[in-house]
């Protein structure tokens, strides 16, 4: 075959497949919502952090604003400290609150904030001080057996 | 005599042994002499070219098809098996996972052995039959560099871009199926994909994945035809046997890299 055809067609193979490895990156991938911008980081300490893991997204009003960049165990309040890493893009007052929430009943776990009210913005290091655990199902139905126990037997007891 | 049979016995497991040994030590040293003579694949690199054209742009055709294909099915059974748990909205995820992480590089690198792997070595098993090898050598051209290598690389080269299409076009049949065909929510399905699927994690290990494959499918298929009896018989059992081991080497090397990389997430 001729040179300068094989040339085209090998050319045309690379290209394509690099245009695939683009689209996986891309369109598939993640790549496209990572931007490059600064981000700062803040801390919170949660009780109980469910199933949250490292890389889960932070949320505000259903919008991904960071990640979840570490996870450890601080060993003098024996509570979790969760890093968060957010976008410079999206400031937040000094007073947002951190949940740990579900998306779905039983979907993947991310953090949300709640703006606050106050004037000044959360910095770079800073610490979120209303910080609330994950719901954790066992708890919830342990609650709920107990109210229903404890609320049961008076009414039960009206009733002869 | 009993004890004849069982020096027969010990006898042909350690001839069984030996051989093994010698084959796999002679298998290495081929595999180092084409990485020491690769000089000349990348400094003349039309040859090179030449090679992927036959290896790689050859392979096109089967790659896409069967890419779309099993796309299309991943969408159907996917959706069939996700809508009991009212989850069909995951099904973006489930089919871009299991093509980037899986189905892809290894799918693709079966595909490329069956296709290209075997060509390679009823090619080099017939110039070596045919003693167009024997005539390089003594023309003081070395065969390894001149025609072993520029193939192996050809490989390299070719399998991660034929397994990234692979993917991608698989992805695409999984959206005809699920979006167009079934009617699952297209932005939840392009969404919920693009937030399981991590280009780090996913996408560049499942590269990896398929560049390995291409070193392995390649090796064995370049050192299967070079140790080719010089028969038609011998060069028929050697292309049976580079399917075979092929397959083999990729399914066995998926499960160890897969190991490694996907452990504990």
């Amino acid at each position: 075959m001729e040179r300068t055809t094989l040339d085209m067609w090998v050319g045309a193979f690379v290209v394509a497949g690099f245009i695939a490895l683009t689209i996986l990156a891309f369109k598939v991938g993640n790549l496209a919502g990572y931007d490059g911008s600064e981000t700062y980081m803040v801390y919170g300490e949660f009780d109980n952090i469910g199933g949250l893991k490292v890389k889960a997204p932070i949320k505000s009003s259903g919008v991904v604003v960071g990640r979840v960049s570490d996870i450890q165990f601080d060993n003098k309040t024996f509570r979790a400290r969760v890093s968060m890493k957010i976008s410079n893009r999206y400031q937040f007052p000094k007073d947002t609150a951190a949940t740990i929430l579900t998306s779905g009943l039983l979907g993947e776990q991310y953090i949300g904030l709640d703006a606050g009210g106050d004037m000044a913005n959360l910095k770079n290091g800073d610490q979120i001080k209303l910080a609330n655990s994950a719901m954790v199902l066992e708890q919830l139905i342990g609650q709920f057996l107990y109210g229903k126990a404890s609320e049961g037997a008076p009414e039960g007891a009206k009733a002869k | 005599m009993p004890h004849r049979k069982v020096g027969f016995g010990f006898r042909s497991i350690g001839s069984t042994v030996v051989n093994g040994v010698w084959r796999l030590g002679y298998a290495s040293r081929f595999f180092l002499r084409t990485l020491l003579g690769s000089g000349m694949s990348f400094r003349r690199f039309n040859l090179t070219i030449r090679e992927i054209y036959f290896s790689g742009v050859m392979s096109l055709i089967i790659i896409l098809v069967s890419g779309l294909f099993v796309g299309m099915v991943l969408g159907l059974q996917g959706y069939e098996t996700l809508q009991k748990y009212g989850s069909e909205s995951a099904l973006g995820t489930l089919v871009a996972l299991s093509l980037v992480r899986e189905l892809g590089p290894v799918l693709a690198a079966l595909l490329f052995a069956s296709r290209a792997g075997s060509a390679i070595t009823a090619e080099i098993g017939l110039m070596k039959a045919t003693e167009q090898l024997a005539a390089m050598e003594m023309m003081a051209v070395d065969p390894i560099s001149r025609v072993v290598a520029p193939r192996f690389w050809a490989g390299v080269i070719s399998m991660p871009l034929l397994a990234a299409m692979f993917s991608a076009i698989g992805v695409f049949g999984g959206y005809l199926v699920g979006v167009v065909l079934i009617g699952v929510d297209e932005g939840s399905f392009w969404s919920q994909m693009q937030a399981a699927v991590d280009f780090r994690q996913d996408i560049v290990n499942g590269v990896f994945k398929s560049i390995v494959f291409g070193v392995a499918v390649t090796a064995i298929a370049l050192f299967e035809g070079y140790d080719a009896p010089p028969t038609a018989e011998g060069v028929s059992h050697a292309t049976t046997r580079t399917v075979v081991t092929s397959a083999l080497a990729i399914l066995a090397l998926d499960f160890i890299l897969t190991a490694f990389m996907f452990r504990g997430v």
